[in-house]
């Protein structure tokens, strides 16, 4: 066996890749796909900068191997806004300044929307541990944490102006 | 980047054995890779052949016995252990310590399998599992041996695993009635500095039984049998100085290395805090109020 078929639903699109077994999800998305709002920094799992949904799983798309999305969903930041409506997280972000350069914001979002699908209505102390291993170097975690709460009570059953994740 | 490889994807236990004793040194087992791809993109080790054993039948699953074993298939994430409602109600020390490995996206591809097979120093599974009297099931081609899991470390980053050997399964026995298990850890990086397991089973305000494992301190998770015996057979009334001894012999059992998470006799110095807070964490979820 040398290339490996991956039939991957990306986004909401089907797409039918052959990728050598080497090939992170990383190198795919980017190199292959041409979707760049996944970003390489630490490339050793430890930053999250790099965090996608895979089945509305979180994972490093750095270390995980591409044909490990074979039969697979995977969701990246480029899947979250509707045109030109900004998913309830990624509004949230921007109405707390919860990101300076940007460059951790695509993995903080996409842990922010696989924690809210999971655990809707976290405490701040839920939403720390869930979110360690997403570093950022540049504002601070306040407004992120800020940021994180609000999303949370925006999407919670029954806010008025949510519309699911 | 990582250098090229071929993937096998073997459909059984006996074929991923084969396909080792046939490439040898040159093929490694992939169970999730959180462990294993770090090393390969550091240029630290290179392998020609990763012999997926995540498709094989039967290695992912959990479940548990009818006299209360818990059996977890190699090749279960540490997420999927973490999240199970058998793990979660009669398992509650593993299902916490696995909610707290590495963070959520390692577990939510990283095995507990591979963990243990990597035998990272600083990891948590070991330890914790060694309480539970957990045993392992080593697997190859017409034969299979069932180990206790302290066995398998033979040191750092080595296992006792034979070159075509495989690990299937992990079998935790449930504790005795009034027993509880807790799993305390210290760390400043990525991985524990320190991560110190008990178990205690308490009768008639005695410590019926008392067992203590050690991890990311030395070369390998380990039991720390002087340490039970000290406490074994004490009154609780007794446990403020007998923990301290036990802590004493914990910390110069546990064979504590100097490195990058910590020198030596700073992890001596919390194998014995950890110990302590461990025990009262166990007997207050049983409901035992401790002398301070």
């Amino acid at each position: 066996m040398s290339d490996v078929a991956v039939a991957v639903t990306v986004n909401g699109e089907r797409h039918e890749l052959t990728v050598p077994p080497w090939e992170t999800l990383l190198e795919c998305l980017r190199d292959r796909l041409g979707l760049l709002g996944t970003k390489k920094s630490c490339d050793v799992q430890v930053c999250g900068a790099c965090t996608v949904l895979l089945d509305e799983e979180p994972v490093s798309a750095c270390t995980l191997l591409a044909f490990e999305a074979r039969g697979r969903r995977l969701r990246t930041i480029e899947g979250l806004a509707e045109g030109d409506d900004l998913h309830p997280v990624q509004e949230a972000f921007v109405e707390h300044g919860a990101l300076q350069c940007g460059f951790c914001t695509p993995g903080m979002i996409m842990a922010t929307v696989a924690l809210l699908q999971e655990n809707p209505t976290p405490t701040p102390d839920e939403v720390k541990h869930y979110m360690r291993g997403n570093i950022c170097r540049c504002t601070g975690y306040k407004s992120i944490l800020e940021a994180i709460l609000a999303a949370s009570r925006r999407l919670a059953p029954g806010a008025e102006t949510g519309r699911g994740a | 980047m990582l250098r090229p490889f071929e993937l096998a994807e073997p459909a059984s236990v006996g074929e991923a054995s084969a396909l080792l004793a046939r490439h040898g040194e040159a093929a490694r087992l992939y169970a999730g890779g959180t462990e294993l791809l770090l090393a390969m993109k550091e240029g630290l080790v290179h392998y020609d052949y990763l012999v997926n054993v995540k498709t094989i039948p039967g290695l992912g699953g959990l479940r548990r016995d009818g006299d209360g074993t818990l059996r977890i298939g190699a090749a279960a994430t540490h997420r999927a252990v973490e999240r199970d409602p058998v793990v979660r109600e009669h398992f509650t020390a593993l299902a916490r310590m696995e909610a707290d490995v590495a963070n959520v996206r390692v577990r939510t591809v990283g095995t507990l399998g591979g963990n243990l097979c990597f035998a990272e120093p600083h990891a948590d599974p070991g330890a914790l599992l060694q309480v539970f009297d957990a045993t392992v099931r080593l697997e190859r081609a017409g034969r299979a041996r069932t180990l206790p899991l302290e066995a398998l470390f033979v040191g750092p980053f080595e296992t006792c695993l034979e070159g075509d050997e495989l690990l299937t399964e992990i079998a935790v026995p449930p504790l005795p009635p009034r027993s509880a298990a807790a799993y305390l850890k210290f760390g400043f990086l990525e991985r524990p500095s320190v991560g110190v397991a008990v178990a205690v089973t308490v009768a008639d305000g005695h410590f019926a039984d008392a067992r203590v494992a050690v991890g990311s301190v030395g070369p390998v998770p380990r039991r720390m049998r002087e340490a039970e015996a000290v406490l074994r057979e004490k009154a609780i009334a007794e446990s403020p100085a007998a923990l301290e001894e036990a802590g004493r012999l914990a910390a110069r059992a546990a064979d504590a290395v100097t490195d990058l998470h910590g020198s030596a006799e700073y992890k001596e110095h919390l194998v014995a805090v950890l110990l302590r807070r461990a025990f009262r964490q166990a007997l207050a979820s049983l409901g035992v109020r401790e002398p301070s």
